[in-house]
């Protein structure tokens, strides 16, 4: 049973759709990730579900409830926003108790819950210092703080992290989810980092020009890509053009001289998608030459040129004796690592 | 011969001011200090100006009430004209600042407009709508029968508040509009999805902090009102003076020089300090908040 719903949501600035046919149904608890490069209306739809923006067609619903029928400071939901956007005026403690304030809870109960979800952010003791004279990551956590301390439905965090250096976000990541695991908030986290979307969330959508390209859990995006542009955004991919033989029996899937039994319902044309840590050197398969190869500590990276264009490879560096540069190789992998898609044309 | 190099480099700072400077004690302190002396200068209707030094004009603004009464009118006015701008500037601009791309800077042009044209045209249209009989408005009103007589509004200190406030606007928008533009876009929405209402959001996030902007307006508003010249002098004429007009008529009308000179230090000294010591105040009050 869905907790919250987007029935094919869509939204119109004048002419221009930016985002369309959107659908998903989120669970109780889930951690969803909107991922998706500059521009493709991640913001936006998320605007939607807090109630900034009334879309322009389509349905949200939260527990079976009509959620654009409510008005925004009534949705009870808690949103971390990119700039953080918290109240330079008041302190830390003052912040966080804006939204208890606004529910009306009693001051000694106030107090104690704000200090419990500043302790809870690891900010203890910060309670009376301003936003200004904050680091970002601090800051970062009192905004955290203030969207969960109201017991939101929905927590709703547009590219939290993106203001914080490398170190300090791989940390809060960390933090984030370990915070989102304890109190079981359901949870929408906006990104354009495909790591980061997929070290959080229990689920990824793949958005991609206002549509949505994909919805499935981090390994899914990532092994099985339902397009060429979800295999290219999440991690370094091969592409190479194949084609599908009928002629014999049983049907083969060719690229190069590389060959497998082929999958069932494609024919002509296709694209075969495999990972670089997926391919292998054998004795058999794609013919190669390695271009360059590069050591980087726990792996190594080639960079080749197979009959099917340019091919990267990672080996695990596990001790053993890699090709050089300039040898001739053939590239192999097993049919279940590679995903295989029509291909336009040709 | 380093020495010389270094006193040569501690000089230059100086050497490239030198214009600038000499330029600003040549037309500010100079004049300054002369009215300074002036003030303490004697003069009579028939000797004229006898340089020695006196306090008979200081001890006349100290004992005469005439100059307390004008003093504080002049300082009553300002306040006024202040607080008006404020109560009307600080809304307008947050208005203002919520309009979309083309209606926003339409109507900042319309508001910003104003200052392209002088103080006295400005003025004289106030003149010429309320101005006695022949007032546009007053005319207008008692020939409909609405008021039989004209608005008192000339020679009336309502009429000079009003009329500097008119002139002031553009100082106040602008200087919250400033303000207003250094707000997280976002704020709005924070503080509503933490479920404040438009009133509450208005109170607790906005006013707080557009605050430091319209109190820094102020003091241009107060201390440009406190010292104006030409709007005092053409709604309140001679018989409603203001320090700046008392200055100007016993400087070309009495042609007592010292006194008009102390009038203006007076006026330029209580000035320097309302507006030095209020800003300080409002840089202790802030300081956490805004570095
Ligand atoms: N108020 C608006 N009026 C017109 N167009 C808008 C408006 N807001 C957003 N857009 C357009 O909608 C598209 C999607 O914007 P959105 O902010 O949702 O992108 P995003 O995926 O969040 O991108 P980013 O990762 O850069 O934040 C963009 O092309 C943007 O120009
Ligand atoms: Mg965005």
């Amino acid at each position: 049973m869905a907790y919250l719903e987007l029935d094919r949501v869509a939204k119109q600035f004048g002419a221009q759709t930016v985002v369309d046919d959107f659908s998903l149904s989120v669970g109780k608890g889930e951690f969803i990730s909107f991922l998706g490069p500059s521009g493709c209306g991640k913001t936006t739809t998320l605007q939607m579900i807090a109630g900034f923006l009334d879309p322009t067609r389509g349905a949200i619903r939260l527990e079976g409830k009509d959620l654009t029928a409510i008005h925004p400071a009534k949705r009870g939901l808690g949103i971390v926003f990119q700039s953080y956007a918290l109240f330079p005026h008041m302190t830390a403690a003052e912040n966080v108790a804006f939204g208890l304030e606004m529910r009306n809870v009693p001051r000694n109960e106030r107090a104690e819950r704000v200090r419990a979800a500043l302790a809870m952010v690891g900010l203890a003791g910060f309670e009376d210092r301003h936003p200004r004279r904050m680091s970002g990551g601090q800051q970062q956590r009192v905004a955290l703080a203030r969207a969960l301390v109201i017991k939101p439905s929905v927590l709703l965090l547009d590219e939290p992290l993106s203001n914080l250096d490398a170190k300090l976000r791989e940390e809060m990541q960390i933090e984030l989810r370990q915070i989102q695991r304890t109190i079981g908030t359901t949870t929408i986290l906006v990104t354009h980092d495909q790591n980061e979307a997929m070290s959080l969330s229990d689920r990824i959508v793949v958005m991609s020009q206002g549509k949505i390209e994909q919805i499935g859990t981090p390994q899914e995006t990532y092994e099985r890509p339902a397009s060429a542009f979800v295999s290219q955004f999440l991690g370094k991919t091969n592409d190479f053009a194949g084609t599908i033989d009928r002629t014999v029996a049983p049907t083969q899937l060719v690229a190069g001289s590389w060959r497998a039994p082929a999958p069932a319902g494609l024919g002509g044309p296709v694209t075969v998608s495999v990972r670089p840590e997926r391919i292998g050197f054998g004795d058999a398969g794609l013919g190669a030459k390695i271009i360059t190869r590069i050591f980087q500590g726990n792996h190594w990276l080639f960079q080749c040129e197979s009959e099917c264009g340019p091919a990267i490879v990672i080996r695990q560096n596990d001790g053993q004796t890699q090709p050089a540069e300039g040898d001739a190789v053939r590239l192999t992998w097993r049919p279940e690592d590679m995903s295989v898609r029509a291909r336009a044309g040709a | 011969m380093s020495a010389a190099a270094e006193e040569g480099s501690a000089r230059t700072p100086w050497a490239l001011t030198a214009p600038a400077l000499m330029l600003f004690v040549g037309v500010l302190l100079i004049p300054l200090a002369m009215t300074v002396m002036l003030s303490f200068h004697d003069w009579g209707q028939y000797k004229g100006i006898e340089p020695v030094f006196i306090l008979k004009n200081w001890r006349e603004i100290a004992t005469d009430p005439y100059y307390a009464e004008m003093f504080w009118r002049t300082f009553r006015i300002a306040i006024l004209t202040t607080l008006l701008t404020a109560l009307l500037g600080a809304p307008e601009a947050y208005i203002l600042n919520r309009m979309s791309g083309r209606w926003k800077s339409f109507f900042l042009l319309v508001i910003l407009g104003p200052l392209l044209i002088s103080v006295v045209a400005r003025t004289l249209g106030w003149a010429l709508l309320f101005g006695g009989n022949n007032g546009l408005v007053n005319k207008l009103l008692m020939s409909l029968g609405v008021i039989r007589s004209p608005i008192p509004f000339m020679f009336t200190e309502t009429g000079v508040v009003v009329a500097l406030a008119h002139v002031m606007m553009p100082f106040m928008v602008l200087s919250v509009w400033a303000a207003l533009q250094r707000l997280d876009p976002q704020i709005e929405n924070a503080a509503m999805s933490l479920g404040a209402g438009p009133v509450t959001i208005i109170r607790r996030i906005i006013m707080p902090q557009i605050m430091p902007g319209v109190l820094s307006g102020a003091i241009i508003v107060f201390s440009l009102s406190a010292s104006a010249f030409a709007t005092p002098a053409i709604i309140g004429g001679r018989r409603l003076k203001v320090a700046a007009t008392l200055a100007y008529d016993e400087f070309l009308n009495t042609l007592n020089w010292p006194l008009g000179a102390a009038v203006a230090t007076l006026l330029l000294v209580a000035l320097v300090l309302i507006v030095v010591g209020s800003n300080a105040l409002i840089e202790r009050r802030y300081a956490e908040v805004f570095r």
